[in-house]
C-alpha cells in the first residue's frame, strides 16, 4: 500500500512539474514537447529498482520504447483530428487513444511473434 | 523563432486544472504500477509511455487560446484547436525523445542503475530538443 502512494505522490508531482514547465514555454509547438516528458518513467523506475530489481527494469525499458512509438502515432492522430476534421481538443485525444493501444500492443505483438 | 520562458503564463491555469493534473498522473503511476505487477514488464513498460494527461493539457491549451482570443473580441474556437494541434506536433517529437529514453534503459540499468536515469533523462532532452530543431529547418 505504502508502495503505491509513494507511485501516486512521485507520478502527481512529476506530471504537474513537467506540465507546469510546458505551460511556461513558447512557441507551443516546443512546449508540447514536454507532454511527453518521462514523468511517469521518472517517477516510476526508481521504486521498480528497489521493488523489483534491475532486470525488470531493463524489460520496462525495452517496451517503453515501442510506448514512445505508440504515442508518436498518437500525437499525429490528434493533430489531424483537430487540424482536418475540426474535432474538439477533448474527442480527439480520447478518439486517438485507439491508435496508441493499436500501435502499442500491435508492435509487441508481431515483436514477440518473431523473437 | 526563439524559445521563450515566460512564468507569467503560470497565472492563466487555475487551482484546479493543476490539482487535475497532479490527480491524472498519479493515477496513472499508480495503473502503470499495477498493471506491471499484474501483466509483467513487457506490458508495464508500454504504459510509461501512455499518454495519461495529454487529453487534459490539450484541453486546457484549447480553453486558454480560445478564451483569450474572445476576450480580444476575436472568434477562438479555431485557434484553439489549431494551439492544441500545435501542442500534440511537438508532442509527437518528443516521442522519439522518450524512446531514446527507454533505449538507456534497457541497455544501462542493470550495470549501473543511478548512471542510466541521469543519461536517459540527458537523452530524452536531448533528442526532443534535436528533433524539433531538425522538424523546423525541414
Amino acid at each position: 500500500m505504502l508502495e503505491y502512494g509513494l507511485r501516486f505522490l512521485a507520478g502527481g508531482i512529476a506530471v504537474s512539474a513537467f506540465a507546469a514547465l510546458g505551460d511556461t514555454l513558447r512557441p507551443t509547438s516546443f512546449a508540447g514537447l514536454f507532454g511527453a516528458a518521462p514523468s511517469i518513467a521518472l517517477a516510476t523506475l526508481l521504486i521498480t529498482l528497489s521493488q523489483k530489481g534491475a532486470p525488470f527494469a531493463a524489460v520496462e525499458g525495452s517496451t517503453m520504447i515501442v510506448g514512445a512509438l505508440a504515442l508518436a502515432a498518437y500525437s499525429w492522430a490528434v493533430c489531424v483530428l483537430l487540424k482536418k476534421f475540426l474535432m474538439s481538443a477533448w474527442s480527439a485525444t480520447l478518439a486517438a487513444l485507439l491508435v496508441w493501444f493499436v500501435v502499442s500492443f500491435g508492435i509487441t505483438a508481431a515483436l514477440f511473434q518473431l523473437s | 523563432m526563439i524559445v521563450q520562458f515566460k512564468p507569467s503564463a503560470l497565472r492563466q491555469t487555475r487551482w484546479y486544472e493543476y490539482l487535475v493534473r497532479f490527480v491524472l498522473g498519479g493515477a496513472m503511476t499508480v495503473i502503470a504500477g499495477l498493471i506491471a505487477t499484474r501483466f509483467g514488464p513487457v506490458i508495464g513498460g508500454l504504459f510509461l509511455a501512455f499518454p495519461a494527461i495529454f487529453p487534459a493539457s490539450a484541453t486546457l491549451i484549447e480553453k486558454h487560446v480560445r478564451e483569450r482570443k474572445e476576450k480580444a473580441g476575436l472568434p477562438g474556437a479555431r485557434r484553439g484547436k489549431e494551439a492544441a494541434a500545435l501542442d500534440a506536433s511537438g508532442a509527437a517529437l518528443g516521442s522519439f525523445g522518450l524512446a531514446a529514453f527507454g533505449l538507456v534503459i534497457w541497455l544501462m540499468i542493470a550495470s549501473s542503475p543511478g548512471w542510466a536515469l541521469f543519461l536517459a533523462a540527458a537523452a530524452w532532452l536531448a533528442v526532443a530538443l534535436l528533433a524539433w530543431h531538425v522538424r523546423r529547418w525541414l
